[in-house]
């Protein structure tokens, strides 16, 4: 929303600064986003007066003229058809800057003969769009300075334009006397009359309107004068001046009015040429399918039920967005009917949304206009419109009747203290209320019909409170909780944090990356599927919810691959998506390993990684996620995973703690990776919790009878699984077999086709006696029937 | 006896290995040795003779045996030293390599804010991303009309043919939890509610997701003016300064009344921004006393509680204190910016022993 001073002044009877006016409104809720000063741009034009013009001996349409300036006689070479001898004008001295065509004034040479300056146009000076040729100012003396002249002489080209936003619950604020009772009520000056006299009515129209009886709570008022014998043109100078300062074109003196106290009053207007119109005028809803070209001159096609004026025609308007061009005024009206409605807000939004109309109607009439002033906004114009272009006005013509929006709210001057936290007396909280249009009775506070976002007693508090200045609060501790802060974060919150963090000190970088995906990359995990789609994604590459978090994660390592990074570790942590309902997502911890594991080293220890790297980290976030340390390794998990090298560590068949393994090769051709890649995905809430928390660890059991350690490698076929044996070996003593390692894998033709050895050692922890050899050999002759019971293999010789 | 004495002693000092001091001990004092037999020579003498013989020969014995030990000490030595000397490294070359992992700024700026507000009595809550209108909207006082909902630019989700409900959205703030939190425990509360939130917009400060770190504080009698003061405490603590002026701008938003925008006191200088003095303010996010619409759409006695909630970007929290100028680069997963702008796994923020290092 824009305005200029003097049309703030125009409402406001006030002597404060621009400064303070801009620090107000910001305070107030009407948040200053610039302030635009003709005056600088202009400020270093100054009056010259033309001494002496011939004719350039070079050029027919240039002359060479002597001016008087500040700084003495100056030789400029013109081209305007107006330079001459005898007027005064406006100079651009070398150095000056002139905005209308962008470009600083120098020293030149014009077809051999040197200029010193410039004679300026109203079009140069970004005054007007006239550029028939440079300004001849009727007075003024040498040297002084435009602006000046124009503060005096014309004062609205200098008029400051302030730009505020205006947040939704504001439709007041989108007229300027809205922002002027703000700014009254903050006591920045007073408010003056808004009186019309109204124009009397010279005769009686047959124009009638009606409004459908299922239309009238979309339209419940619709106000409207014919006015005959109008001259229609150009607008008056200083209301052009007005509009374009603000931004807007003007168009015609018609079409200006409306646009004028669309911005005075938030009140928009239609104007009809009512020669155009057949019969009379019906507002009614939309049975669907009627055609209009509207003012921007695009072709709409209606919905049913949405709201329209038509003649005996056919539609017309769109009611409270936007009118028709075959009604329109042009600068040939003669007879204008003007129109003032109220259309309801929330139907001029779906309408609006629907069309997709962004008119300056639909903006208002969708955060609501004054329904009280329909009568006088009309009225307004009518009178502007007969001082300016002539004319006889018909009978005020008036279908429906004004919606009453009276209500009121009690005003709890306690209540507004203890929720602002600021002491405001009970008396100043009922001025403000009453400075800004409310009507006191008792402690019930009536709303004035220009606020539809007043609607209870904390719209109240923020009125007062706002008024008052939250610039002003001043802050008070809020009372802490007695005694030493407890933890706050739950048990999974913790286990993310234990998770990044163990992450990344196993070296892997964190990444955030998208939520939503690709659909193919999607699918490729098990997602990608109409339940996790957007209706309306940013791109392509982001149409669907991420069914895991591995694609994103390879997506980054493909770019970083592509980068010219051969090796990486990348995680994150956030939530996969496994459906398109509220709750349909879990958390998600994923890290992937791709190239060595380090650069190539002078220790000769990088290697390629391999699924054993994932494993390892997987159990170490595990571990620090709080996992139990004993689990079982089962295969079969989704067919992302390359089918031999993956596993999943689970609790139990059911109970899925995570995986990991190397990714399947078409997989990742896919996804544009190169080379191998390992990865773990783990499910941090289906870790078990603790039962209880115990501080206590167990107590120590120590003995001082030596351990001892026995290897033993076995030969079985080569699809044994290490976990069988050792499983195997563990049991054959619970009580003395503390622990059993595999230490060597070992696969050779000389064991026979399909054959590897499995080595392993176990340890034998005494608590009772020391162990004589003949217990050793006895625990080893069972080891051995358990593990070939177990696996079908047999001891290496 | 004194002839025996520096003959041994001379050749002890002369040895040069082990081996020769080994056969001069056997040579001395082996079964056979010279001062072994003489020793046996001692029951041959006189008592007399003996009394002045035997210690005398004991004490020559005793001072050879020193001799060799100290000797096999030096030779010992002698020879580590050369060993030593041959045993060179080049120290200078590379030590072994440990990959160094980072913490993204997300996640240490959202520890950072938590520890803060833990202190404060807040405990985190959390919810759904993808989440009905109502809990988005209409429980936020955002009805279907209101412009709000059309200027968030909100990603809705599909709705197959015959599936007539409204579609869902993706949450286009994190204040749905506000209202589940509420449902779910009731008041007094304190809690803040970080995570991601969409957005449909991206332009060079845009991104269609991005993360939110939402407060809310319900009890009987908190005020705005307690906000101000939880804001301006959070702002000094988390930028690590001794005081930042909080200023409150009147604004609107649904679900609050009054509201305000929050900015923080602050100065440009070359491009470099210093929080807490200057003439210049920084919007920060958006506050206000809670709706009593909210509160009833929660389930929550607006007659009797009441309390405030603001929102803060932590995405433009980490920007601001780490100096990290491009959004968009948060979610492109560049190493080098992750290594960059990354933190170490132990640097764990805390408020006794400092936010950042």
């Amino acid at each position: 929303m824009k305005f200029t001073l003097s049309w703030l002044k125009k409402h406001l009877d006030t002597t404060a600064t621009v400064d303070e006016i801009s620090d107000a409104l910001t305070d107030l809720g009407l948040e200053v986003e610039g302030i635009e000063n003709p005056f600088d741009k202009l400020k270093d034009f100054t009056l010259g007066y033309v001494t002496h013009a011939e004719k350039h001996p070079d050029a027919d349409k240039l002359r060479v003229c002597k001016v008087d300036t500040d700084e003495g006689e100056l030789q400029i070479i013109c081209g305007a058809p107006n330079a001459r001898e005898g007027i005064t004008v406006v100079v651009a001295k070398p150095g000056v800057y002139v905005p209308g065509i962008d470009t600083t004034i120098g020293v030149g040479k014009i077809r051999g003969i040197e200029s010193y300056g410039m004679m300026a146009s109203e079009r140069e000076m970004e005054l007007s769009d006239e550029h028939d040729g440079i300004i001849e100012l009727p007075s003024g003396n040498v040297g002084d300075r435009f602006v000046d002249w124009l503060a005096i002489n014309d004062p609205a080209k200098v008029d400051t334009v302030i730009e505020i936003a205006i947040t939704p619950n504001r439709p007041d604020a989108l007229g300027v006397r809205g922002i002027a009772r703000d700014l009254a009520a903050r006591g920045l000056g007073k408010m003056k009359p808004d009186e019309v006299e109204i124009v009397e009515a010279t005769f009686t129209t047959d124009l009638s309107v009606g409004i459908d009886a299922d239309t009238l709570d979309g339209c419940p008022v619709f106000t409207g004068r014919l006015i005959k014998g109008v001259k229609n043109g150009p607008s008056p100078a200083w209301l052009q001046d007005l509009l374009r300062a603000i931004g807007l074109r003007p168009i015609s003196f018609l079409v200006d009015v409306t646009n004028f106290f669309t911005y005075d009053q938030n009140r928009p207007l239609h104007v009809f040429d009512a020669d155009k119109v057949a019969g009379n005028l019906r507002v009614h809803r939309a049975a669907g399918g009627e055609t209009l070209m509207a003012l921007d001159d695009k072709d709409y096609t209606l919905q049913a039920g949405q709201m329209v004026i038509s003649d005996d025609t056919g539609a017309q308007s769109i009611g409270g967005i936007m009118g028709g061009r075959n009604t329109g005024c042009t600068e040939d009206t003669v007879n204008v009917f003007v129109e003032s409605a109220y259309w309801d807000p929330v139907q001029i939004a779906y309408a609006g949304r629907a069309l997709k109309i962004h008119s300056d109607a639909r903006y208002r009439f969708e955060r609501g206009v004054d329904p009280a002033f329909t009568p006088d906004g009309l009225e307004h114009a009518v009178r502007m419109i007969v001082d300016h272009a002539g004319g006889e006005a018909s009978n005020l013509i008036v279908a429906g009747k004004v919606p009453d929006v009276s209500r009121a709210y009690k005003l709890d001057a306690k209540r507004v203290i203890s929720l602002v936290g600021m002491d405001i007396s009970e008396s100043t909280q009922r001025q403000t209320l009453t400075a800004l249009g409310f009507r006191l009775q008792g402690d019930m506070a009536h709303v004035p019909s220009w606020r539809p976002d007043v609607q209870g007693e904390a719209d109240l508090v923020e009125e007062v409170a706002r008024i008052a200045s939250l610039t002003k609060l001043v802050g008070k501790p809020l009372p802490r909780m007695a005694g030493v802060a407890r933890p706050v974060l739950t048990p999974l919150q913790l286990r993310q944090q234990a998770a990044k963090r163990t992450a990344a000190a196993l070296g892997y970088n964190e990444c955030v990356t998208y939520s939503f995906i690709d659909r193919d990359a999607a699918a490729l995990f098990g997602g990608g599927d109409d339940a996790t789609m957007l209706q309306n994604p940013i791109s392509a590459d982001m149409s669907h919810m991420r069914p895991s978090l591995l694609p994103g994660l390879l997506r980054a390592a493909a770019r970083n691959q592509a980068r010219g990074f051969a090796d990486m570790g990348l995680f994150e942590v956030g939530h996969a998506f496994h459906g398109g309902e509220p709750g349909e997502q879990y958390v998600q911890v994923a890290g992937i390993l791709i190239g060595r594991t380090g650069p190539k080293d002078v220790h000769g220890e990088a290697r390629a990684v391999d699924i054993y790297d994932a494993k390892a980290d997987a159990e170490a976030v595990l571990s620090a996620i709080g996992a139990p340390a004993k689990v079982q390794i089962m295969r079969g998990a989704d067919a992302w995973w390359h089918p031999g090298r993956h596993g999943k560590i689970c609790l139990g068949p059911k109970k899925v703690l995570g995986v990991f393994g190397e990714l399947h090769p078409k997989v990742l051709r896919e996804m544009d990776i190169k080379g191998p890649a390992v990865a773990f995905v783990l499910y941090p809430e289906d870790v078990p919790l603790p039962k209880k928390k115990l501080t206590a660890r167990p107590a120590l059991q120590t003995t001082d009878l030596q351990a001892v350690d026995r290897d033993f490698a076995f030969v079985v076929d080569a699809d044994v699984e290490a976990l069988t044996l050792v499983n195997a070996a563990s049991g054959a003593d619970k009580a003395l077999i503390t622990n059993v390692r595999v230490f060597d894998e070992f696969i050779d033709g000389s064991l026979g086709e399909g054959k590897k050895s499995l080595a392993i050692t176990v340890r034998l922890q005494p608590t009772v006696a020391t162990l004589k050899d003949a217990d050793i050999e006895a625990v080893a002759a069972k080891i051995v029937e358990k593990v070939t019971k177990a696996t079908g293999g047999v001891l290496r010789g | 006896m004194d002839d025996l004495k520096s003959k041994y002693l001379t050749l002890i000092d002369s040895v040069g290995d082990e081996t020769g001091l080994e056969d001069l001990r056997v040579q001395a004092l082996g079964k056979k040795g010279e001062i072994s037999l003489q020793m046996r020579e001692l029951g041959k003498m006189t008592p007399e003779e003996r009394q002045t013989a035997g210690p005398a020969l004991n004490a020559l014995k005793d001072e050879i045996n020193s001799a060799l030990i100290a000797k096999k000490s030096a030779l010992g030595d002698a020879a580590l030293d050369a060993r030593l000397r041959s045993e060179w490294l080049d120290v200078t070359l590379p030590a072994r390599d440990r990959p160094a992992g980072s913490i993204h700024p997300i996640s240490q700026v959202t520890e950072e804010v938590t520890a803060i507000f833990a202190d404060m009595g807040f405990s985190v809550a959390e919810g759904p991303q993808i989440e009905s209108d109502w809990y988005n909207f209409d429980a936020l006082n955002i009805p279907g009309h209101h412009p709000a909902r059309a200027e968030m630019d909100t990603f809705y989700t599909h709705r197959s043919d015959g599936d007539d409900r409204p579609p869902h959205v993706l949450r286009t703030h994190t204040s749905p939890v506000q209202i589940r939190t509420m449902e779910a425990q009731g008041a007094p509360l304190r809690i803040i509610c970080p995570g991601r939130v969409y957005r449909a917009d991206y332009d060079q400060t845009h991104t269609p997701m991005f993360n939110q770190i939402e407060g809310l504080a319900i009890d009987k009698d908190i005020s705005m003016a307690n906000l101000k003061w939880v804001l301006e405490e959070f702002a000094a603590a988390f930028f690590e300064v001794d005081k930042i002026e909080v200023r409150f701008r009147a604004s609107h938003f649904p679900f609050t009344e009054p509201s305000a925008e929050i900015d923080f006191r602050c100065s440009w200088v070359d491009g470099q921004l210093k929080l807490g003095e200057g003439d210049d303010w920084l919007e920060a996010g958006g506050s206000g006393m809670v709706h009593p619409k909210v509160l009833e759409a929660a389930g929550v006695d607006s007659s009797v509680y009441q309390g405030f909630a603001f929102g803060l970007g932590i995405d433009r929290l980490a920007m601001l204190k780490y100096g990290i100028p491009d959004l968009r680069a948060f979610f492109d997963s560049d190493l080098r910016w992750l290594r960059h702008y990354g933190f170490q796994p132990r640097d764990v923020p805390t408020l006794h022993g400092g936010l950042s290092k």
